[in-house]
């Protein structure tokens, strides 16, 4: 058990390692947002797999259980918010954007 | 298999300097929120990772506590970013 | 009885949390879940039917496994992106026309768009939510909305409608 445990615990390190390169690579902040977004919450949820192998069906691996849609849901919604808020303040699209069709709509 | 476990422990911190890098040279303000909000969910894998290493259980409840902290930071630098008032 | 509905999800999210299910421990999680829905109740759901329907849970479970897929193609397509030299992207803010008509289904047709390949959701006006996609494979409306959210709205319509 603790060797599945350890194997979920190096993917997930690798997904994050990913997810930050793409924060230094890309060229601006919606492409940024994308990749970090994704790698970094699925290298998470990877590694509190891990942790659930790692303890089995105790006290502890509930907690790792309940704390994985937690964290689906906080890290999506406050990806959107994020990108929301970056429009609206006034970041333009990167300069190899070919279509933009939120820009003529009202905002609220 | 603790001792691995302690190498990946620093592997994932040293990570946290990738955040760092894009929260100091970030060149507008929705860079460096990017760079906070990544922060907080690279340490909450921190907090699984030390919670095994340490044997010590109540690591994990930090965890699941700064989930929802990161979460409501980021919603109120997001209003902020979207020139609302903080009470809207 | 949607009050009703909100203590018991509370009360057993409380005993998971805590995990030991002594009479103390049962009567401070009852105590906190009667706070929590008395002043919580009245915005958390319209009806309570759907919890009843057994054919949803079904439906949620191949909802699941599919959305678990997506998710690592997801993290494999933009570890390509990243790791290739010349990095192909071709970014763009494109509009994806919804079938969907209550609110708690929109929302979490938004959060699978945030987690699917190459894709993260902007805004929603109506029924018409903005999406930006690191890739624009095609100009044709029709053609994309297929391929952004085609996938998850069948299963979104019978969980949550």
């Amino acid at each position: 058990m603790e060797t599945i445990g350890f194997i979920f615990i190096c993917i997930g390190i690798l997904f994050n390692l990913f997810g930050c390169i793409g924060l230094i690579r890309l060229p601006d902040v919606y492409n940024r947002l994308q990749s970090a977004t994704k790698c970094v919450t699925l290298g998470t949820c990877s590694i509190l797999v891990g942790v659930i192998f790692y303890y089995g069906f105790n006290g502890a691996g509930f907690k790792a259980i309940i704390a994985i849609p937690l964290l689906f849901f906080a890290a999506t919604v406050a990806a959107h918010a994020l990108v929301k808020g970056a429009y609206i303040f006034g970041v333009k699209l990167g300069n190899k954007s070919v279509k933009d069709d939120y820009e003529d709509v009202p905002k609220s | 298999m603790i001792d691995y476990l302690n190498i990946l422990l620093y592997a994932q911190i040293a990570l946290c300097i990738f955040c760092l890098y894009r929260i100091i040279r970030g060149p507008s303000i929705a860079d460096r929120m990017v760079g906070i909000d990544i922060f907080g969910i690279l340490v909450v894998g921190i907090c699984a990772i030390l919670s095994i290493t340490t044997q010590r259980k109540f690591i994990l409840d930090i965890g699941i506590a700064w989930i929802i902290l990161s979460f409501i930071g980021t919603l109120t630098l997001a209003k902020y970013l979207s020139g609302k008032k903080l009470n809207e | 009885m949607k009050y009703v509905a909100l203590f018991i999800l509370s009360l057993i999210f409380w005993l998971l949390l805590t995990y030991n299910l002594t009479i103390p421990n049962i009567i401070v999680g009852s105590i906190a879940s009667l706070i929590t829905s008395l002043i919580f109740g009245k915005y958390f759901l319209k009806d309570v039917v759907p919890f009843l329907q057994p054919q949803r849970y079904f439906w949620l479970m191949v909802y699941l496994f599919i959305f678990t897929w997506e998710c690592i193609k997801a993290n494999f397509d933009v570890a390509y992106r990243v790791l290739h030299p010349a990095m192909p992207i071709k970014p763009g803010i494109v509009r994806v026309k919804l079938g969907l008509k209550t609110n708690i289904a929109k929302t979490i047709l938004a959060n699978s768009i945030t987690m699917t390949p190459g894709t993260i959701s902007v805004d929603i006006i109506g029924d018409e939510i903005y999406v930006h996609w690191i890739y624009v494979y095609s100009e044709n409306p029709e053609e994309y909305s297929h391929k952004i959210s085609g996938r998850f709205e069948k299963y979104i319509k019978k969980i949550f409608e």
